[in-house]
């Protein structure tokens, strides 16, 4: 009788053989698209301001960036952060030689200027970083927003 | 002699471990959405240059001030909310005729001849304080860009039944020069 008897089942594992696999796949993902931050900010992160009529920003290699801000330690008035320091206004002509200096001569035309900065700070302060880089004929800018309704602007 | 076999080597913590990479990797990714309205600098101006007479009908003129307040065409207090409405009032009212004496066949305006006469010839004209913060000034900028796609996408609509962003390259050319122009001038800020 005991021959017949039915051998008592219990769940069956679920094989994580493939567990591994399946985490290395995620892995290499994230290895692949991860962008380290190549510059350290030395103002407070800007706090960009919203808008829909946005456009995407297409060739990361042809884009330098602006930061406009507060600084850390509280001081008044708005900071412009170029590379990986606070800088005068009047550096703005040396930064962008220096990129196109990086850049092979067909790609300058393209060069685009990305301003990011702060939706508290002035308008003063991005003109005159816009009359600087018109004089250096630096004419594709990009003021960076994040997606969102315009209108939350306004709002305080 | 029993053959001994090699031992296999213990995987099971190779799960842990890729873990602990994703996890890394996971926190430091920045998906940097780099979004933005991208707009061109003018060239830098000749000085000789005589500016061209504008017809004041024809100009747009939107101020704002260092206390964030707009105010359209000299008299009006506006709301934020209510700009992309006037802008497209004000370019799409086709009151008179371009320079080569065509009507603005598209508009669908009110023809007030008091206001612009054609969208070739309405410009906007943005002037700021150096006061004013800058996420106002993105405001404005969004609604007057805004006011254009708004007006691009009902003309794409009409002849061709898609969005201004999906109709072809020649399509949109044609009409970024010759139906709805973008023109915004930016005025110096006041000091």
């Amino acid at each position: 009788m005991s021959k017949f008897k039915k051998k008592k089942k219990g769940m069956p594992a679920v094989n994580t053989a493939a567990l591994p696999d399946i985490v290395f796949m995620l892995l290499f993902f994230f290895m692949v698209t991860t962008v380290m931050r190549e510059t350290e900010l030395k103002i407070k992160t800007p706090k960009l301001p919203t808008a829909d009529q946005v456009k995407k920003l297409e060739k990361k290699s042809l884009v330098s960036y602006i930061y406009v801000g507060k600084s850390k330690d509280g001081t008044a008035g708005d900071k412009i952060q170029l590379n990986d320091r606070i800088s005068n206004v009047k550096d703005i002509k040396s930064f962008i030689f220096a990129e196109r200096a990086t850049h092979p001569e067909a790609e300058i035309p393209y060069l685009t200027t990305s301003i990011k900065a702060d939706s508290e700070s002035n308008v003063g302060t991005i003109t005159d970083i816009k009359i600087e880089l018109r004089d250096v004929n630096a004419l594709k800018i990009n003021y960076s927003t994040l997606q969102g309704s315009a209108i939350d602007n306004m709002k305080r | 002699m029993a053959r001994r076999e090699t031992p296999e080597i213990n995987a099971g913590s190779m799960a842990d471990i890729a873990f602990l990479l994703l996890i890394f990797f996971l926190v430091t990714t920045t998906m940097d959405t780099d979004i933005g309205i991208s707009r061109k600098l003018p060239e830098k101006q000749d000085p000789n240059i005589v500016p061209p007479v504008l017809k004041e009908k024809n100009v747009f003129e939107v101020l704002v001030n260092r206390r964030d307040e707009i105010l359209v065409e000299g008299e009006t207090y506006m709301q934020i909310a209510d700009l992309r409405k006037a802008t497209i009032d004000f370019i799409d009212n086709g009151g008179g005729k371009n320079e080569d004496g065509t009507e603005c066949t598209w508009c669908e305006g009110k023809k007030d001849p008091a206001s612009s006469d054609h969208p070739k010839k309405a410009i906007i004209s943005l002037q700021s304080d150096r006061g004013t913060s800058y996420g106002t000034y993105i405001a404005v900028q969004n609604e007057l860009v805004a006011a254009y796609t708004d007006l691009r996408n009902r003309y794409a609509n009409k002849k061709y039944g898609r969005n201004f962003e999906d109709i072809a390259n020649e399509q949109q050319a044609i009409i970024k020069k010759d139906i709805y122009p973008q023109i915004i001038s930016e005025a110096e800020p006041t000091k």
